[in-house]
C-alpha cells in the first residue's frame, strides 16, 4: 500500500524504541503476518465483531440533519453502537487474539479519553488475561466514569503523575512498563501510532469501518461517498475508515484535527495542522514540539484528541495531499454535539463532535445528490460530565 | 579516532576498565554542570556521560526522570547545555559523551547537531531510542565530526543484533544490564555474565555495562566481565542529596574502589 519500506510511510514511521523492545517488535510483526491471513484467526476476529461487538455497525442516514444543513445526504458511520461505546473494541479485539496466540498473560494499555482503556480492560476480561491501564492523572479526573468502568471489568488502573499527565505521559509509563514485562506482557496499544508494526497493524484492524461503509452506500446508494469525515487524535478511527478509500480519488477524505481554543493560541492539539516531524513513541511523525524538540502539552476539551503527535500514516497522508486535514475548536465541536443530538437523537462523543462540527461545515457545500459520511467513532455517554461543566451545569 | 574509542584502548593498556559516571545536564543548573564535570573528573570518572534533559524519557526511571525536569524547569536547553560544555570540556581531561533522545537531535538536524557538538568538544553519543537500522545519517555525520557512537544492546537482542550494534559503534558497545529503565537495583539479574559473555562472542569492541548498578560490590562483579561500569541513578541522587557535591565525590571513589579490583 503506501509503504515503501516495511513500517515506513515516505519518510515516517520506523521504529525508534530502546533496544530491548526491538525482538519483542519483530517477534509482534511475524505473528502479525502469520495470523493476518490465517482463515482461523480471521473467521474468529469476524464472529466476534459480529455476535461479541454487534458488527455491521448500521450506516445511518442522517435525514433531518442533511435536510437543514443543505442538499447533499449525510450518513453516519455508526461506531457509537459498538460493545463499549466506540471504535476501539475493534483493534482491541483484533489485538487480543493476536496476544493470546502469542502465549501472552498480560495486557498493558494506555489511555486518554478511556475509550480504548475500557476496549482492553473489556477484551481482558473475556479472555482471562490481567491488565494494567496507564492514565493520565488529568484525564482521569475528566473520565471518571470510564475508570470505574474499567476497574469494574478487573483492569488495574494506574495515575500517571508525569508531564502533562495526560495521554502522552501515560504513553510513555506503558512504554516503560512493556520494557520491563516484555517477555510475558503485551502491549495493546489502542491508535495508530508507536513503532512498527502497530500503525499498519491497527490501521487493518480498524478497515473493517471503511469495507463496511463502502458495502453499506453501495447497497443504499449504488455509488461511493464524494466526501469522507472523520476525527484525528492519534488517527485510529479515520485511518479506520479512510484506508478503503485511499486509492479512489473521488472520495474526498478529511481529517479534522482539534483546535482548542484556536490555532492561533497555544491551546490546541492540531498536530497536522501546526506541528513539524519529529520523533515520539516509537515513530517518526508530525508533532507539536518546542524549538528545542521537547514535546508540547496537547489542549483539547476531548480527552481522546488531546495528543501532541499522529500516526506516521497521515503525515504521510498529508505530505502527499491525498487527505485535506482541517481543525474545529471546542466550541464548534460543542455546537455540533448539542445539533447533533437535538437533530437526529444521536450523543456523539465529543472527539466525533469535531468530525460533525467538519461535516456542518461542508454540508452547505454539497450538490444535489451528493454524499457525505462522517465517522462517529464513539458516543457521547462518557463526556456528559464534561459537556455539563461547559455549560456551566452543575450535575 | 575518536576520544571515546581512544580513552577504551589506553583503560584496556593499563588493564583498567572504564568507570562512567552519568550526570543530567542542566540539573540543578548549568553552574553546577560545569561544576560537577570537574569534580567528577577528579574524583576518577574515566568518562563522563552528560544527558540531555528531554520532555518525554521513556527509557529513563523516575530518578533521571525527576532530574530531567528540574533542568528543564531551570531553563536548560541544548545551546546552552552545548555552550557551558565548550567552556569546561577543553580543560577537562575526561572525554565526554552525550545521552540524548532521538528527537533532540532530529529535531536540531542531524549535521547541525554533530558540528555543535564536536565544537563543544564532545566525544560521543549515546540514543537510547535509536536502533542501528534508523541510524544512517547519524552514522554518517558521526564520522565526519569524529564523534564517537555508542550502541545499545540488551539481553533481549539476539546474535544477529549485537554484531549489528556493535559494527555501528565507533566508541563501545553499551550493554543494558536488564529488561527495564535506568534506576538503582539491590540485585541484577543473574543473567548478567551469560550475557556479556554473549556479546563478547559477537565483538571485540569495548563492552560498557549500564542500568541498575549502584553499589561497589556491582561495579567490582561487572568490571570483571566488562571494559567499563555506568552508573545513572545513584550519581543523581547523590547530587541532588548534597549540594556540597561530597556526597557524589564519595560514590565516585567508592565505585572506582570497586574496579581497581
Amino acid at each position: 500500500m503506501t509503504e515503501n519500506r516495511p513500517g515506513y510511510y515516505g519518510r515516517f514511521g520506523g521504529r525508534y524504541v530502546p533496544e530491548t523492545l526491538m525482538a519483542a517488535l519483530d517477534e509482534l510483526d511475524a505473528a502479525y503476518r502469520r495470523y493476518a491471513t490465517d482463515p482461523e484467526f480471521t473467521a474468529e476476529l469476524d464472529d466476534l465483531f459480529h455476535h461479541y461487538s454487534g458488527r455491521p455497525t448500521p450506516l445511518y442516514f442522517a435525514e433531518r440533519f442533511s435536510r437543514e444543513l443543505g442538499k447533499g445526504r449525510i450518513y453516519l458511520k455508526r461506531e457509537d453502537l459498538n460493545h463499549t461505546g466506540a471504535h476501539k473494541i475493534n483493534n482491541a479485539l483484533g489485538q487480543i487474539l493476536l496476544a493470546k496466540r502469542m502465549g501472552k498473560k498480560r495486557i498493558i494499555a494506555e489511555t486518554g479519553a478511556g475509550q480504548h482503556g475500557v476496549a482492553a480492560a473489556t477484551v481482558a476480561a473475556k479472555f482471562g488475561l490481567s491488565c494494567t491501564v496507564y492514565m493520565g492523572e488529568v484525564d482521569i479526573a475528566r473520565q471518571s466514569l470510564n475508570v470505574f468502568r474499567m476497574r469494574l471489568l478487573g483492569a488495574e488502573v494506574v495515575p500517571v503523575r508525569s508531564g502533562s499527565r495526560t495521554l502522552k505521559d501515560a504513553t510513555n509509563e506503558a512504554m516503560r512498563d512493556w520494557v520491563a514485562t516484555v517477555d510475558d506482557s503485551y502491549y495493546l496499544i489502542g491508535s495508530v501510532v508507536g513503532p512498527h508494526p502497530y500503525p499498519m497493524m491497527v490501521r487493518n484492524f480498524q478497515a473493517v469501518i471503511g469495507r463496511e461503509t463502502r458495502a453499506q452506500l453501495m447497497q443504499a446508494a449504488d455509488k461511493l461517498p464524494d466526501y469522507v469525515v472523520a476525527c484525528v487524535g492519534g488517527g485510529s478511527n479515520s485511518m479506520g475508515i479512510f484506508h478503503e478509500f485511499v486509492a479512489e480519488p473521488a472520495v474526498q477524505l478529511v481529517g479534522v484535527e482539534a483546535a482548542g481554543e484556536g490555532l492561533e493560541t497555544e491551546h490546541h492539539a492540531a498536530t497536522l495542522s501546526k506541528g513539524e516531524p519529529g520523533v515520539l513513541h516509537g515513530a517518526l511523525s508530525y508533532l507539536l514540539s518546542d524549538s528545542d524538540g521537547q514535546v508540547l502539552e496537547a489542549y483539547s476539551i476531548s480527552a481522546g484528541l488531546d495528543y501532541p503527535g499522529v500516526g506516521p500514516e497521515h503525515s504521510f497522508l498529508k505530505d502527499s495531499g491525498r487527505v485535506n486535514y482541517q481543525a474545529v475548536t471546542d466550541g464548534e465541536a460543542l455546537a455540533a454535539f448539542d445539533y447533533l443530538t437535538k437533530t437526529e437523537g444521536i450523543i456523539p462523543a465529543l472527539e466525533s463532535s469535531h468530525a460533525v462540527a467538519m461535516g456542518m461545515k461542508l454540508a452547505p457545500t454539497l450538490t444535489e445528490g451528493q454524499i457525505m459520511v462522517i465517522n462517529l467513532s464513539g458516543r457521547g455517554d462518557k463526556d456528559i460530565h464534561t459537556v455539563a461543566q461547559s455549560m456551566g451545569v452543575v450535575l | 579516532m575518536n576520544q571515546v574509542a581512544a580513552r577504551y584502548e589506553s583503560l584496556r593498556r593499563d588493564r583498567r576498565k572504564a568507570l562512567i559516571p552519568y550526570l543530567m545536564g542542566g540539573d540543578p543548573g548549568l553552574r553546577e554542570t560545569a561544576d560537577l564535570l570537574t569534580v567528577l573528573s577528579e574524583a576518577g570518572a574515566d568518562l563522563i556521560e552528560v544527558g540531555v534533559p528531554f520532555s518525554d524519557p521513556v527509557a529513563d526511571g523516575p530518578i533521571i526522570q525527576a532530574a530531567g525536569q528540574r533542568a528543564l524547569n531551570n531553563g536548560c536547553t541544548v545551546a546552552k547545555l552545548l555552550a557551558t560544555l565548550k567552556e569546561v570540556l577543553p580543560g577537562l581531561g575526561t572525554p565526554v559523551i552525550l545521552m540524548a533522545y532521538y528527537n533532540t537531535l532530529y529535531h536540531r538536524g542531524i549535521e547541525r547537531f554533530m558540528a555543535e557538538a564536536r565544537e563543544s568538544g564532545v566525544a560521543g553519543l549515546i540514543i537510547p531510542d535509536l536502533p542501528p537500522e534508523e541510524a544512517g545519517d547519524l552514522r554518517h555525520y558521526a564520522s565526519e565530526y569524529e564523534i564517537g557512537l555508542n550502541f545499545l544492546v540488551a539481553p533481549t537482542s539476539p546474535a544477529e543484533r549485537i554484531r549489528q550494534a556493535a559494527e555501528a559503534s565507533t566508541g563501545f558497545l553499551y550493554a543494558v544490564s536488564l529488561k527495564g529503565v535506568t534506576g538503582v537495583r539491590n540485585q541484577l539479574p543473574a543473567g548478567i555474565p551469560d550475557f556479556i559473555a554473549r556479546i563478547k562472542t559477537q565483538t571485540s569492541k569495548p563492552v560498557g555495562v549500564g542500568f541498575g548498578i549502584s553499589t561497589l560490590e556491582q561495579a567490582r562483579s561487572i568490571g570483571q566481565l566488562a571494559d567499563g561500569v555506568i552508573v545513572g541513578s545513584a550519581i543523581v541522587q547523590a547530587i541532588a542529596e548534597d549540594s556540597s557535591f561530597q556526597k557524589v565525590t564519595a560514590a565516585v571513589r567508592n565505585l572506582k574502589e570497586g574496579l581497581a579490583g
